[in-house]
C-alpha cells in the first residue's frame, strides 16, 4: 500500500508526518533541528529517501541538512568528519557566496532597498530547495537576497546560477515585506532547460537554456501600488504553481490577484473570479486534474489572516474566475490564521490528497481533493512550509 | 588547553556536549580559537563568523573572565585565564526580545 509523507518546516524545527494511503491515522516525528527556523524541506523525486532541509537562524546563519533514509537521521554534507590533510575544505554546505566574477556572474553589487536607494547584496538564508527531478545530489536553492544557487554534489558545495542576477534588471529589485527573497523554483520536466522562479518583489523570470540567461516573465501583471503598474520588473509574486503535465500552464497567487498563465508567462491574465479576496500566499494544482487549483484566501496585505474569521479554502475545477469555497472540517468562527506561500501541497493518490499548514501551527489534510478536511496536528510552531511525498 | 562554551544552538548542531577543549598554540585569540572550533567542527563554519569576511556574525559576543571581548581584534590576543585554562572563552547568541 501506498505511503505519504508530509514535509514539515516550522519557525522552532522541522516535522515529519507520515500514513498509510487512506491518510486516516499519522505518525508524528520530531521535531528535527529543534529551535531552528526551517524554511523548508523537500525530498528528491528520483530517490525519495533523499531529503533537504533548509535550516536558519538571525544568530547562526544557514545550515544545510541532508538525509539518505526519508528524515529519520540527518547530516551536514562535509560538516560531519574531521578534515584530512591536504583535502579540500570542508564546511562548505552552508556557504552561499554571491557570483561576482566578470565571466559568469558580472559584479553586480546592489539591488534596490526599501527608500529606493541601492543597497548590497546580502545573503541571509535559503528560502526554497528544489531538487533536480533527475539526480538525488543535484539541488536549486531559492534565496535571499534574492538569487539561485545549485549544487551537483549532494549540498557539499553551492555555486550561484549567475545569469539570474546578472541579467540586467537587478538593480530594480526591491524587498517585499519579508525581504528579497527567490522563493518559488518550477523545473520544467518536459523541457530540462526550462526554469520558472519568482522574488519578492521583483516577478517571475524563465530560462529556456538551462539557467545562463533569464527573461522576466510579468506581461499582464497589474499592480497599482507600485510607481509603474504594468512595469516588467517589481510585481510582488507570491507564489507560482503548475502541474507536472502541462508545463506551459502557470497559476500565480500575487500579493494581490490570482493569475494564469497559457503560454509559460509570456503573458497573464487575472482569474481571480468571486474570490472573497484575492490576496494571498498559496496556491495548487490538484494532482490529476490540471484545470482544479487551491487558493487560501488573505484579508489583505495589512491584516495577514482569512477574511470573516473563517478558514475557507477556494477551489476551481475550470482553471480560475469561478471558486468554491471548501469549509468542511475547517473552523469557520473565530479563526485568524495565515497560510505562508510554500506551506500547501498535494500527494499524487487516487483522490488527491491536499494539505497545507498555517501560522497557528495547524497541518489540515484532506484525503478527498479538498471536499473535507481535518488537522493532523494541531498545535506545531508557525508552519513555513509544507512537503508531501506519495511513496510506493 | 582552551575551554569555550558554545550556546545551546551550536551545541546541537556540531553534537557537542559540554565544553570544548582545544589544544592552540600561542598565542591564543579570537581568530585562532574559531579556526580551532572550524577545524573540528566543520559544521560550525559559517556560524559564528562569515564565510568571506570573517567577521564575527552580529548576534554572537565573545565574554572571558567577566568582561565583553567582542569587539577586541581578533588578533588580540585573549586574556590569560584563557589561554591556561583556568576560564572558558564563553561564545554567546544575544538575546534579543522579551
Amino acid at each position: 500500500m501506498s505511503e505519504v509523507r508530509v514535509l514539515v518546516g516550522t519557525r522552532k524545527g522541522a516535522f515529519i508526518l507520515t500514513s498509510d494511503g487512506k491518510r486516516e491515522h499519522w505518525d508524528v516525528s520530531g521535531p528535527h533541528f529543534a529551535g531552528w527556523e526551517i524554511y523548508h524541506l523537500k525530498g528528491s523525486p528520483v530517490d525519495p529517501n533523499r531529503l533537504y532541509a533548509s535550516q536558519s537562524s538571525g544568530w547562526f546563519g544557514q545550515i544545510i541538512q541532508r538525509s539518505s533514509d526519508g528524515g529519520k537521521t540527518w547530516e551536514t554534507p562535509g560538516g560531519e568528519a574531521l578534515p584530512t590533510p591536504g583535502a579540500p575544505p570542508t564546511g562548505q554546505s552552508n556557504k552561499f557566496v554571491y557570483d561576482t566574477s566578470d565571466a559568469t556572474g558580472k559584479p553586480l553589487t546592489t539591488h534596490q532597498w526599501y527608500d529606493g536607494t541601492q543597497h548590497p547584496w546580502e545573503f541571509k538564508r535559503v528560502w526554497h530547495l528544489e531538487p533536480s527531478l533527475t539526480d538525488p545530489d543535484e539541488v536549486y536553492a531559492g534565496v535571499e537576497d534574492a538569487a539561485l544557487f545549485r549544487t551537483k554534489d549532494g549540498a557539499h558545495t553551492w555555486q550561484e546560477v549567475a545569469g539570474l542576477r546578472g541579467h540586467g534588471t537587478g538593480p530594480l529589485w526591491q524587498p517585499g515585506a519579508g525581504g528579497l527573497c527567490l522563493h518559488t523554483i518550477i523545473l520544467d520536466a518536459k523541457n530540462p532547460k526550462r526554469m520558472f522562479i519568482a522574488i519578492s518583489s521583483a516577478g517571475a523570470f524563465r530560462t529556456d537554456d538551462g539557467g545562463t540567461t533569464w527573461r522576466p516573465i510579468n506581461r499582464g501583471l497589474h499592480s497599482p501600488y507600485i510607481p509603474d503598474p504594468n512595469a516588467e520588473i517589481g510585481h510582488c509574486v507570491h507564489h507560482i504553481a503548475m502541474h507536472p503535465a502541462r508545463p506551459g500552464v502557470l497559476f500565480m497567487q500575487k500579493h494581490w490577484d490570482v493569475m494564469r498563465s497559457d503560454n509559460a508567462g509570456d503573458s497573464w491574465q487575472e482569474v481571480s473570479g468571486n474570490l472573497p479576496s484575492d490576496f494571498g500566499f498559496a496556491i495548487d494544482v490538484h494532482a490529476h486534474e490540471p484545470e482544479t487549483i487551491y487558493v487560501v484566501p488573505i484579508k489583505s496585505d495589512g491584516e495577514h489572516f482569512v477574511p470573516e474569521g473563517k478558514l475557507r479554502v477556494y477551489r476551481s475545477r475550470n482553471g480560475g474566475n469561478e471558486w468554491e469555497a471548501l469549509t468542511k472540517g475547517l473552523p469557520q468562527a473565530n479563526c485568524y490564521v495565515n497560510v505562508l506561500r510554500d506551506a500547501m501541497a498535494v500527494d499524487s493518490l487516487d483522490k488527491c490528497g491536499v494539505y497545507f499548514g498555517t501560522s497557528g501551527g495547524q497541518v489540515y489534510a484532506s484525503a478527498d481533493a479538498g471536499d473535507t478536511w481535518s488537522p493532523i496536528v494541531r498545535d506545531l510552531p508557525t508552519v513555513l512550509s509544507v512537503e508531501v511525498q506519495t511513496l510506493p | 588547553m582552551i575551554r569555550v562554551v558554545l550556546p545551546p544552538h551550536l551545541r546541537g548542531l556540531a553534537r557537542i556536549s559540554g565544553e570544548v577543549e582545544l589544544d592552540l598554540q600561542a598565542p591564543v585569540t579570537q581568530r585562532s580559537v574559531v579556526d580551532a572550533l572550524e577545524s573540528r567542527y566543520p559544521v560550525l563554519s559559517g556560524t559564528i563568523r562569515d564565510h568571506v569576511t570573517q567577521a564575527r556574525r552580529p548576534f554572537l559576543r565573545f565574554f572571558a573572565c567577566g568582561e565583553d571581548l567582542s569587539h577586541e581584534l581578533p588578533d588580540a590576543p585573549l586574556p590569560d585565564a584563557v589561554a591556561s585554562g583556568a576560564e572558558p572563552l564563553l561564545i554567546v547568541g544575544a538575546i534579543a526580545g522579551g
